[in-house]
């Protein structure tokens, strides 16, 4: 029930950061010279939020077929069919969750109409009993980051908006609680995104109570990171499975291991100064 | 209108104009300008929201509000605030605010009950008015005038509106909303203490080491308190308890160690089983010199009723009401006693099956024996208690009896100090004076009330319900500082201090909020005025009493900020300054009274209640309302007309000049140089540069003296010297709130205690404790059973523990109608959402209100998440989507929809029943059935 000594992982600001980062020097680099092919990719494409049980940006592209037909069963209109002007690849559902977030329908109507496989079924579905059933619940729309400047819980407020809001409330959003020393006697209730359970439905992104939202929506490739396979957390037997899919290929290379060793023996660089 | 406001204006629109015609300004002229324009004002108030009491600093920039910050300096949040609280800056600035007063009226301009809304002036308003309380005084009498007051009313304004109804109009039919929140609390406080309001403070919660809430969702109803709960938790989180004890699961449980899920209304089961714990298996936890000097015990009727209409009531016999509905009302006469409560009631006389025929009881008590209150306790074992109390049907017994011993252990486990926090849960319930004296019985036993960390604490759901519904005495019954309207020697004392005749007060004080509406409906309360609340959305039953205002003979006022349920059912809309745009003064529910400044001018023509109460004031004289006036059950209120000839009025003299005008009135002088008034506005008191034209069809200049510190000092006076001691209006105005009772300049933090109350000292010089209330302390003896021998006992300065059983609800799922249905609040608004759906931030968290359900009985009843479906009772029916996620997770069986949302009007589902006793609507019980829309 407490939530006192959560230790899941945060999704924190510093990786928005780096994401952001790395598209600002992906421009710089490019200059001029194919800016307006760069803006359609990087700014647009990486940015957008596609139905549930979208397949990885570049299949999906690769597949939808954009008849609409997702937009179509969505009863909330959260889905739009990218027009001319809305910087997005045309005529491809999204859906932008300040606006109207995915309600996380149980039925997934969206899902089932798709004719071509682009909004993948088994993706945002469970075996159970031998029966697939739709699970809304394991959709990956992307994910939600907290600007934790804006954020006013980080503040003292007792705000919270975005945790109550959460259809998955105590799952991908739970509580961290925190004393507050500059009052002595309040506590800090901060949001706190699990990673591995939130959906990116935007409902979080929707409630937010600041101008511009604090808690806001990302796809995963923007959002987060990804730690290596050669180091499993000790302190948590859950983290090994990571190796269930881990590759044999170990051969490391770096600019120091690029000779070969006779290559590198036989050379009387460094050993002399000229 | 402030001296800095105005040169503020002058300067801005000399320096914009002459830059328009390119006319050089002098240099100093120009900085003047621009210091003004990017200067702003920061200056303390109250948070306008709930009980907790919030102090804040407002950010005033060219006449408006601009910006709110937690005050650093407030004891209560140093500097934090909930989101409501964080947008105190927004609330009075929705497009849509009422700047003028609205008329129905016809084709001929003429009121017309079923015309549309024009504007009129101020005047045409209260000529409006005049006309129709005459109308309905002659008709009804005294009886016939009816307010809806509040608990978010200024302590100025609630005083006021008592002083204009109980001495000019003669009427007792004022009450507050706060009747539908607090209602029990106060009944409880005066059975059990014989005075009102809690013993504790806030303080409480960092000095205890557990703490219960008992139908509390503290962490949305009163965050900050809330996260001072978190916070002494996590000091030590091993041996600080958190308990949760609700119907469904809350945010609260987020934080709590333990969780306890019970079925509606046998909360009352669950204190007595606390109860029975410690007399029975632990008996020797019970403080033995502290229940022998302190307490005694008490009995009451048990055959009381629901509080709802009874068959010889006008609209009963008028057939106003289905069969349906009478299937539920019925049980206000005669009622079958079930299985389930049976064995609570053995003590009494009933068996299963029994016909329990009841009949009004009152506030009737007795005393009774140690021995008697044993063998009531009896039968709440932990079998029989388990068995009615388990609340989530997919929790084993096992685990359910599991976690109420846990939780006997942890108000017995000696040295353990416990705080048990209640709010609408066990307010707003048949039962609820019972419970709350239950809570009282179980700290009383363990010695374990009215000390530091250690008590049971009633929160309060609204800003000002002690400050001005309860302390200001704003109920039918009461008059200020806990005394009553059926005491002559009160009445007298009333009478003395507003120079009013004696006998002018009326005696009778029965018209509760449900009664004004029922009365309405019979057609007895014929003019009604709505302040600072919204009744046609806030009350249970709600199709009939829209129904009864709008196609009856009556005239419905609303005053308010913005158009609402109310303001829609009115034929005639006033236009209410709001909270920052007026003096005022609020008390929180750890008896802290704070007042503020009026910030800034109010919108349009809006003008505060205050000043509304005081212009009618001008329209009624001595011999328009003190002749011999009728009261129902031929009763009558004497002609003192005489009297006031005598004592210098006249029958001309207006009810302005006795009541409002007058020579103490005036002698508070409005000093605009005084540091208090320097600098801000007060359009009450001075008029303002928005020159609205008043009343009389000229301009307000303002009444001329400071009518504000005139009507707190004046009040203030009943409570000093009568444990209600109140500061003096300008330390308020110095300090961030103070604790009553203020003696000799210092607050009081634990009542009762004669280690810090010093009217407990005085009462009690060479004891621990002094339970000094007075009200009912000479008691009859009996038994269970009734009076044995009507001798009555004093009991001074003891306190009383009641033997109260476990009743059924009158009205419990059944075939036809197959679910419990229970309405509250949410964290993003406050109450009817007038203010909160008007911030676009807030309004967006959280648009409509959700019909939140387990996900078991939407599975079952076919219903997806999202869909729309009826929620119907026997007395109306409302559209909800349906939620099965979210904050609230309710058990089967159990369905929780909020009431802000006037489109989701969840008050036509909820029943009207109320606690016989406080006459508090229970909002948290009726039984509905569930379709697809």
């Amino acid at each position: 029930m407490s939530n006192l000594n959560s230790k899941k992982p945060v999704i924190t600001k510093r990786r928005k950061f780096l994401s952001t980062m790395a598209q600002s020097v992906g421009l710089s680099v490019l200059g001029g010279m194919v800016w307006t092919g760069y803006i359609e990719e990087a700014k647009s494409a990486p940015l957008i939020l596609r139905p549930p049980g979208a397949k990885s940006e570049p299949d999906f592209l690769r597949m939808c077929i954009k008849c609409g037909q997702c937009a179509e069963a969505c009863p909330y209109d959260t889905l739009r069919m990218a027009k001319p002007g809305d910087n997005k690849p045309m005529g491809t559902p999204f859906f932008i969750p300040r606006d109207v977030p995915c309600y996380m329908c149980t039925d997934i109507p969206c899902v089932p109409v798709c004719p071509t496989g682009a909004l993948d079924e088994d993706s945002v579905s469970v075996v159970t009993e031998g029966e697939k059933v739709l699970d809304i619940n394991r959709s990956k729309m992307g994910i939600a980051v907290v600007d934790e400047e804006s954020c006013i819980a980080f503040w003292g407020i007792q705000c919270d908006a975005c945790h109550r809001a959460c259809p998955l409330m105590d799952e991908a959003i739970v509580l961290e609680f925190k004393r507050n020393e500059r009052t002595g006697k309040h506590a800090f209730l901060i949001p706190k995104v699990m990673g591995d359970v939130c959906t990116g439905c935007g409902l979080c992104e929707r409630a937010c109570v600041t101008e511009k939202a604090a808690i806001f929506v990302l796809p995963h490739e923007v959002a987060q990171g990804k730690v290596g396979d050669r180091y499993i957390k000790g302190w948590d037997a859950n983290d090994e499975k990571r190796l269930n899919d881990v590759s044999t290929d170990v051969t490391t290379q770096t600019k120091r291991s690029e000779l070969a060793p006779q290559d590198y023996l036989n050379s009387e660089e460094v050993l002399f100064d000229n | 209108m402030s001296l800095s406001r105005r040169d503020f204006l002058k300067t801005t629109a000399a320096a914009s104009a002459a830059a328009a015609v390119g006319i050089a300004v002098p240099q100093e002229a120009k900085a003047a300008a621009a210091q003004a324009e990017s200067g702003w004002r920061w200056d303390k108030a109250a948070c306008r929201f709930c009980g907790t009491g919030c102090g804040i600093m407002l950010a005033t920039k060219g006449g408006k509000i601009v910006a709110v910050k937690g005050d650093p300096a407030a004891p209560v949040n140093r500097g934090l605030n909930c989101i409501k609280g964080y947008f105190n800056a927004k609330i009075m600035y929705g497009a849509d605010r009422l700047k003028q007063p609205l008329l129905r009226v016809g084709a001929d301009g003429k009121f017309d009950k079923n015309g549309k809304f024009q504007p009129v002036s101020w005047k045409r308003a209260f000529d409006e008015m005049e006309v129709n309380i005459k109308k309905a005084l002659k008709a009804s009498g005294p009886e016939g005038v009816g307010v809806f007051a509040s608990g978010q009313y200024t302590v100025m304004e609630g005083y006021a509106a008592q002083k204009m109804m109980k001495g000019g109009f003669r009427s007792n039919a004022i009450d507050p909303n706060a009747r539908h929140c607090m209602a029990s609390a106060v009944v409880g406080f005066y059975q059990t203490f014989g005075i009102d309001e809690p013993s504790g403070c806030y303080d409480d919660i960092e000095l205890t080491d557990t703490i219960v809430t008992w139908g509390a969702n503290m962490a949305e109803m009163h965050p900050i308190l809330w996260s001072r709960v978190s916070d002494r938790k996590l000091s030590n989180p091993d041996k600080v308890k958190v308990i949760n004890i609700s119907t469904y699961r809350h945010r609260c449980s987020d934080l709590a160690d333990m969780e306890i899920i019970f079925s509606p209304n046998t909360d009352l089961a669950l204190w007595n089983y606390i109860a029975r714990e410690i007399v029975y298996n632990y008996p020797e936890s019970i403080d033995w010199d502290f229940v022998k000097e302190h307490i005694v015990f008490a009995a009451s009727p048990v055959n009381m009723g629901y509080g709802m209409r009874r068959s010889n009531e006008k609209s009963i016999k008028d057939g106003k009401y289905t069969d349906l509905e009478m299937e539920t009302i019925s049980k206000e006469m005669v009622k079958i006693v079930s299985e389930k409560e049976a064995p609570a009631l053995a003590p009494y006389g009933y068996k299963a099956g029994d016909k329990m025929v009841n009949k009004p009881a009152g506030l009737k008590h007795w005393e009774i024996s140690f021995e008697e209150y044993k063998k009531f306790l009896a039968p709440y074992t932990l079998d029989y208690v388990a068995k009615i109390s388990k609340g989530n049907s997919e929790e084993s017994i096992e685990s359910f009896k599991k976690k109420l011993k846990a939780l006997a252990a942890l108000y017995v486990e000696k040295n353990r100090k416990i705080v048990s926090f209640w709010t609408m849960g066990m307010n707003q319930h048949t039962r609820g004076t019972w419970v709350n004296t239950l809570a009282y019985n179980v700290h009383f036993l363990l010695g374990k009330q009215a000390k530091p960390g250690s008590g049971a604490f009633s929160l309060t759901g609204q800003p000002s319900a002690c400050g001005t519904a309860r302390e200001v005495g704003t109920f039918c019954h009461r008059l200020p500082a806990d005394m009553m309207v059926k005491s002559g020697k009160h009445r007298k004392i009333v009478e003395k201090s507003w120079k009013i005749p004696e006998g002018t007060l009326n005696p009778v004080g029965n018209q509760h909020i449900m009664k004004i509406h029922r009365d309405i409906e019979d057609g007895v309360v014929k003019f009604a005025w709505v302040n600072v609340c919204n009744p046609y959305q806030d009350s249970a039953s709600a199709n009939h009493w829209i129904k009864a205002a709008r196609t009856m003979d009556n005239f419905i006022v609303c005053s308010d900020g913005y158009p609402g349920i109310s303001a829609k059912v009115a034929d005639l809309i006033l236009p209410s300054a709001m909270i920052y745009e007026k003096w005022g003064a609020y008390g929180n529910a750890e008896r802290r009274t704070q007042h503020w400044r009026q910030q800034v001018l109010p919108v349009g023509d809006a003008m505060s209640d205050t000043w509304q109460w005081i212009e009618l004031s001008k329209r009624f004289t001595v011999k328009d309302v003190w002749g011999e006036q009728p009261l129902r059950g031929n009763k009558k209120l004497p002609d003192v007309i005489g009297k006031a000839k005598a004592m210098g009025y006249s029958e001309d003299t207006t009810m302005f000049e006795i009541l409002f005008a007058n020579e103490r009135a005036k002698s508070y002088k409005k000093d605009m140089n005084d540091p208090i008034n320097a600098g801000y506005d007060d359009t009450d008191s001075n008029g303002d540069s928005r020159g609205v034209i008043g009343s009389d069809g000229k301009e307000w200049k303002g009444y001329g003296f400071h009518i504000h510190k005139y009507l707190f000092e004046e009040y203030a006076n009943f409570g000093r010297g009568h444990a209600h001691d109140l500061a003096d209006f300008d330390t308020y105005h110095r300090v961030r709130g103070l604790k009553w009772p203020v003696v000799d300049g210092k607050e009081t933090q634990w009542r009762f205690n004669t280690k810090y109350d010093p009217y407990a000292k005085k009462a009690n010089p060479n004891s621990d404790f002094a339970f000094y209330g007075p009200l009912a302390k000479a008691l009859s003896q009996g038994d269970l059973t009734g009076i044995k021998d009507k001798t009555k006992k004093g009991l001074k300065n003891k306190a009383k523990i009641f033997a109260r059983p476990y009743m059924d609800p009158p009205e419990m799922p059944d075939s036809k109608f197959d679910t419990w249905m229970c309405t509250g609040r949410v964290l993003e608004h406050w109450h009817s959402g007038t203010m909160t759906m008007r911030v676009p931030e807030l309004y967006r968290a959280v648009p409509e209100a959700l019909c939140y359900m387990n996900p078991g009985d939407a599975k079952a009843k076919n219903f997806k998440q999202g869909e729309l479906i009826w929620v119907e009772s026997r007395r109306g029916k409302v559209r909800a989507r349906v939620e099965t996620r979210g904050r609230n997770r309710v058990p089967k069986g159990l369905i929780f929809v909020p009431w802000f949302d006037e489109k989701v009007f969840i008050n036509k589902v909820c029943l009207d029943a109320t606690c016989p006793m406080s006459k508090q609507t229970d909002y948290k019980k009726c039984a509905v059935k569930l379709y697809k829309a």
